[in-house]
């Protein structure tokens, strides 16, 4: 199946935040998120408190996933950079080793210039995390030990879950 | 596709709920809204028309509770039910984890419900997935109409590899919730699996 679960470990968490957490200095921006192309929030960095960012994420995934569409309709393989301008604030979404989605949230305190040229840096860092996170992932299947945290749940767990 | 995050120890997944349009995608979602804890929910999120049709998605997030020590999160999302709109259909089942097919009881949608139904299996077969290894679900919806096939007749039509169903009235929440149960239980014992 054409299914396989994104796992985040510790060690790449940090890895990305650092990454993010440089880029949200060096752009000048406002927040930075990374969210994966199902529109799951992975992490985000800034003033993330003044913000739903689960909607967020989704709301990102559906707009790449709609441009992806238009994309493919006129014969591109994707439209990797999506810009949105608004009165005070600016979204530059960018898709990072095709898997994941970075967004980063700035106003007039920075231009869209300075964060294109600093996200670009930061995407091969990240795209390095995100390929590392993968051949992680298979090669922990492979040895067969897939620690995953459920392997040793019981029908009782799942069903307090709804009690 | 399930986002296991060990870090903040949380375990996302995705559950879309499909089906002919007006057959009460949305009014499911809404009434899981009305009914959840404010602590349990994120805000919902509708992208619809000024009709109120739904556009591109409904979204709801939800936060069931624990599980050894892990937060368990489920994003609920509907697609557009209207025929024209099959491109944005395909979208919103990127990533899915498990499937509710909601179908509209009345006689007359019986076609509408065949219909969305081999369209679900054709646009998750276009992203990789087979609807038979998926953890998937039926709803009779609208059993409180007065035009409404018996479950049996529907289970002929619609359910012929005989997966869980439920009878259900979104519009009051009669088995709404027991819906809901059964397809995050079966996508918690898909991922204990380690599928």
């Amino acid at each position: 199946m054409s299914n396989p679960t994104l796992v985040m470990y510790d060690e790449e968490f940090q890895e990305v935040n650092d990454v993010i957490g440089r880029l949200l200095t060096e752009a000048n921006a406002k927040v930075i998120f990374l969210v994966d192309k199902n529109g799951q929030l992975i992490s985000g960095v800034g003033e993330t408190d003044r913000f739903d960012t689960t909607s967020l994420a989704s709301l990102t995934a559906g707009n790449i996933a709609a441009t992806g569409g238009l994309a493919k309709l006129i014969g591109e393989k994707e439209f990797s950079i999506l810009f949105h301008e608004g009165e005070k604030d600016n979204l530059h979404i960018s898709i990072v080793g095709g898997r994941v989605i970075l967004v980063v949230l700035f106003d007039a305190r920075s231009s869209l210039g300075l964060v294109r040229l600093r996200v670009k840096k930061s995407s091969e860092e990240l795209s390095a995390i995100f390929a590392k996170l993968k051949k992680k992932s298979e090669e922990r299947e492979k040895r067969g030990s897939s620690d995953f945290p459920f392997a040793e749940i019981t029908d009782d767990d799942i069903d307090n879950l709804f009690s | 596709m399930s986002f296991i995050n060990y870090a903040s120890r949380e375990i996302n997944c995705k559950i879309v709920y499909y089906g002919p349009g007006l057959c009460g995608k949305t009014t499911n979602l809404q009434f899981i809204y009305q009914k959840t804890a404010p602590e349990a929910k994120g805000k919902m999120i509708s992208l619809a028309t000024e009709t109120e049709r739904t556009l591109f998605f409904d979204f709801l997030p939800l936060s069931l509770g624990e599980i050894r020590g892990f937060k368990t999160r489920f994003h609920l999302y509907t697609v557009p039910g209207q025929v024209f709109y099959d491109a944005s259909r395909k979208l919103i089942l990127k990533g899915v984890d498990g499937v509710v097919f909601v179908a509209d009881s009345q006689e007359e949608r019986i076609d509408a419900n065949i219909e969305s139904l081999e369209n679900l299996r054709i646009n998750l077969k276009e992203q990789g997935y087979d609807l038979d290894n998926l953890p998937y679900i039926i709803q009779y919806n609208k059993r409180d109409l007065p035009d409404v096939m018996t479950i049996e007749e529907l289970h002929r039509e619609l359910n012929p590899t005989n997966v869980p169903e439920f009878e259900a009235c979104a519009t009051t929440g009669e088995g709404v919730f027991e819906t809901l149960k059964a397809v995050a239980k079966l996508i918690l014992v898909d991922l204990k699996k380690g599928k």
